[in-house]
């Protein structure tokens, strides 16, 4: 599936009646009013206070504690922040005081729940809102009827309901049980985006306080009772088969109870690895590094990444490839000649390395599979293990934890499947814990592309532009060949630009190899984005433009000139000085447009050091703008590290970097300079946030390194020192 | 048998005496704020107090832990009210959080060093943490801030 599809069957979600979270409730469809009957208790307890379903996101007990259930993942996107702070608002009740709770892997009842895409907020919000106010206005409606006053006198704040004139108040526990069994409105009035008082504010995180003292659950740090530990020791060429393994000193490593063969699913193919069980990770960790494993994996031996550019940069010399989109005729206008630029860009694979590495806890249990785990795509894993492991969907129940990083590997279904197989394997619940060489080494990575970019260059603008991209295409996690163009092929590249051109193509030249691979924050974005938009600047320069000024010939419309115009104005674009490099790049990625201007200059020791980055992010309508300041500045981090220091590499068929050592992060030793961070005010409808701030990066970088140095970087990773 | 206080409060557990303190301190005591993130002392985010000490808890053999002061992000302080814990709430420091209790407890010794450090004492002392989700700018402020609240005497 590809993202785009994620976002759309998010929009078309359906809210249908169905099992509630604990399997007893009743859910009122918000969507389907008609289908809304009575009030559910979910959970009763001794105390006597019981726990009513509103709706499948908002939850009020009797005693009036309300919670909202976030149904997508926080791995640092702040998905747990962003989802109750938009019920709340129509909710009328306060952040702070709301118990904020994963909710299970469930399509039915929440929609799409992978949480990739930047989708979360983009894919929700109308919902969200629409669901809140419902429930406020049943609420109402409540205290009305039991007041004895028309509801129009009466008005929600802080989990109460008031009646102005006769100054009485109901908290919202005192109401739920009635409110749930009236009839949902039809259509109800929501907010003004200038009443709310929650929305657009930069309201502090629900998470942090978890976070700055140990006490927030990762997937790692989960325990279910009766757990016992596995590490896995799998193929180290990524595909093939144990031949035999030997494990007798493992045996004898303290606190190894059992060693098993295991086989996970990879996309379309299998995985094989010897897992070690024991009573701590430790344990099991170490009678792993005993285990002497023979692989069959011939046929794999080959892969070097060398050979991976050789032939994509030698396919794009020679083929044109699968054309995804073309505008006017490219190349009877490069045919032509003249000014005609053509150069080959090349960007590296990368591993995602979350800093919490992929472990999950699953317990089978015959009719009943229970999983636990930092997961990106709750609803995925359910569908992709009730098959796999044959129980029915409807008791399979996905659990998501904080996630320690996700960035689109925890999307992937591999590491929950094993831990399955082999709680299926022991007959005990188990969490598969993988080390960090597991996690760096084992992929799957973003792939490595090469672009080759033509241009002809006339009359001081652009005529023809024309790109074939070489790599690794995600549609074809199977390997398959690829018969279709990378409908990503151009993501990145401004819309505007394909009408304002005129003459413009973009097509992929397959490019198969057996390295899995899986979306990496900003996709296809992350490298297109660094060719397309050096291209644009190396245009500029041949076109004798000033950078800004030549994208502005091409960019007419009035939200993204405003956006340029802010881009202009916060960097001191036009202030430029002579010992300064100033470069610029603009991409758009899951309906958000981030430019970005980077300024370096040389250090006292004469090398190449970036003093500052500006940021103007065009997201339209948002929830919170620190959180979106702060995926900004994450995402520069992270672009930073993939563009000027870490990359991963093959070699015999084997991955080069094994832990940090060798694939080097960024450290806060590298990030003296500052990032500053825009957000534009207007009222379109919301884009992503947790990806679009990563592409524009390394091009404003590599950008303004020619502009102080007169030196083209066309190849990432590069070195900042060696400049 | 291995004595162990950890947090103030005295514990024997009985652990392969090889087994790092990280996992001592997760899968036997359950205190699963200390994170395991390399194993082999590259990304502090199982860095804990030895005596005061922060030590790369990954690295560290539960035996030579035993007898001394293990302060976990735990224990830092009584109400997550540790200056450097305050000032991470008020400029929402963490991304997905994983990596903070290191990198607070790096900077829990940095600041008790060094009440008043500067941008390079700040690399000199946190290099060793890794955020892969890129909070350096946010960690540098709160150090920062907790530093300037410490000095005004009004850090707790
Ligand atoms: S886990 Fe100890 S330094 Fe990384
Ligand atoms: S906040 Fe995610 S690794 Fe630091």
């Amino acid at each position: 599936m590809s993202q785009q599809n994620e976002a759309t069957t998010t929009s078309r979600r359906n809210f249908l009646k169905t099992a509630g979270i604990a399997g007893s409730g009743l859910c009122l469809a918000l969507y389907f009013p008609s289908l809304a009957k009575a009030a559910k208790i979910v959970n009763a307890d001794e105390g006597g206070v019981d726990d009513v379903e509103m709706n499948a996101w908002v939850h009020i007990n009797t005693s009036g504690k309300v919670t909202i259930f976030c149904h997508r993942a926080e791995m640092g996107q702040g998905a747990y922040q962003a989802v109750p702070q938009i019920v709340a608002e129509e909710l009328e009740v306060d952040l702070d005081k709301v118990n904020i709770v994963f909710a299970q892997g469930n399509r039915k009842k929440y929609g799409g729940q992978v949480t990739g895409g930047s989708s979360t907020v983009r894919g929700s919000y109308k919902n969200l809102l629409k669901l809140g106010a419902t429930a406020r206005e049943m609420l109402i409606a409540a205290a009305a009827a039991r007041w004895g006053v028309p509801a129009a006198e009466c008005f929600a704040a802080s989990a109460q309901v008031h009646h102005r004139p006769g100054g009485k108040t109901l908290h919202y526990g005192e109401l739920v049980v009635s409110a749930s069994k009236m009839e949902a409105p039809k259509e109800v009035k929501q907010k003004a985006r200038a009443d709310y008082k929650l929305i657009g504010k930069p309201l502090k995180r629900q998470d942090t306080v978890l976070k700055t003292n140990g006490t927030a659950i990762f997937g790692i740090d989960k325990k279910i009772p009766g757990m016992k530990y596995a590490a896995v020791e799998r193929n180290p060429r990524l595909r093939g088969t144990v031949k035999s393994y030997d494990d007798s000193a493992t045996m004898r490593v303290p606190g190894v109870t059992k060693v098993i063969k295991v086989k996970m699913a990879v996309f379309n193919t299998y995985r094989e690895g010897v897992a070690v069980i024991a009573n701590s990770t430790w344990a099991a960790m170490q009678g792993k590094k005993a285990l002497k494993v023979e692989w069959d994996d011939s046929g794999f031996e080959h892969i070097s990444t060398e050979d991976i550019y050789k032939r994509q940069q030698e396919d794009l010399a020679t083929k044109e490839g699968l054309l995804l989109k073309k505008v006017g005729d490219p190349d009877a206008v490069i045919k032509k000649g003249g000014k005609v630029l053509d150069v080959v860009y090349q960007t590296p694979y990368q591993s995602h390395s979350c800093m919490e590495p992929l472990n999950c806890i699953a317990h089978y249990q015959g009719d009943k599979l229970e999983v636990w785990g930092p997961i990106q795509g709750p609803d995925w894993v359910q569908d992709f293990l009730s098959k796999e492991m044959g129980v029915a969907k409807e008791n399979v129940f996905i659990n998501m934890t904080f996630l320690g990083g996700g960035f689109g590997r925890k999307a992937f279904l591999d590491y929950p499947h094993e831990a399955c197989v082999i709680s299926k394997e022991i007959g005990a619940p188990v969490q598969v814990v993988w080390s960090r060489e597991d996690d760096m080494t084992q992929g799957p990575y973003r792939p490595g592309v090469s672009y080759r970019c033509e241009a002809v260059v006339a009359n001081g603008g652009i005529e023809a532009f024309k790109v074939r991209m070489s790599g690794q295409n995600t549609d074809h996690w199977d390997a398959e060949k690829s018969t279709k163009a990378n409908g990503s092929t151009s993501e990145g590249f401004l819309k505007p630009y394909f009408e304002a051109i005129g003459n413009v193509s973009f097509s992929d030249v397959p490019f198969e190899t057996p390295i899995p691979i899986m979306w990496w924050r900003s996709v296809y974005a992350s490298t297109n984005g660094f060719a397309y938009e050096s291209f644009i600047d190396e245009i500029a320069l041949a076109a004798g433009k000033d950078p800004l000024e030549l994208r502005r010939q091409y960019l007419k419309e009035d939200r993204i000139r405003k956006q340029i115009d802010k881009l202009v104005e916060v960097s001191g674009w036009k202030n430029r000085k002579k010992n300064e490099g100033y470069g610029v790049a603009m991409t758009e990625c899951f309906n958000s447009t981030v430019g970005q201007v980077v300024k370096v200059s040389r250090g006292a020791n004469g090398k190449v050091k970036i003093d500052h980055v500006w940021a103007v992010m065009d997201c339209g309508w948002y929830v919170n703008p620190d959180t979106i300041r702060a995926q900004v500045e994450g995402s520069i981090v992270m672009a930073l590290g993939a563009a000027t220091i870490h990359e991963i590499t093959f070699k015999d068929g084997l991955v080069e970097q094994k832990n940090f050592y060798a694939y080097k992060m960024p450290r806060i030793s590298d990030i003296p300079f500052e990032i500053e961070v825009h957000i534009m005010d207007n009222d379109a409808a919301a884009g992503g946030v947790g990806e679009p701030g990563l592409p524009p990066f390394a091009p404003a970088l590599t950008n303004a390194i020619f502009d102080l140095t007169g030196s083209r970087i066309r190849k990432l990773p590069f070195d900042m020192n060696t400049i | 048998m291995i004595s162990l206080n950890v947090n103030g409060e005295s514990h024997s557990i009985d652990a392969d005496p090889e087994m790092p303190l990280l996992w001592a301190l997760r899968d036997i005591l359950n205190l699963t704020g200390t994170k395991y993130g390399c194993g082999v002392a590259q990304c502090g985010a199982c860095v804990v107090h030895l005596d005061g000490e922060a030590v790369r808890s990954c690295v560290t053999k539960v035996s030579r832990a035993g007898g001394r002061k293990v302060i976990t992000i735990e224990g830092l302080s009584a109400n997550n009210d540790h200056p450097l814990q305050k000032a991470w709430q008020e400029i929402d420091v963490p991304q997905c959080g994983y990596c903070h209790s290191g990198q607070i407890m790096s900077a829990a010794v940095l600041l008790r060093e060094n009440p008043n450090p500067t941008d390079a004492d700040i690399d000199a002392a946190m290099s060793g943490n890794i955020c892969r989700c890129g909070t350096y700018p946010r960690i540098r402020k709160a150090i920062h801030l907790a530093a300037a609240w410490q000095a005004k005497g009004n850090g707790r």
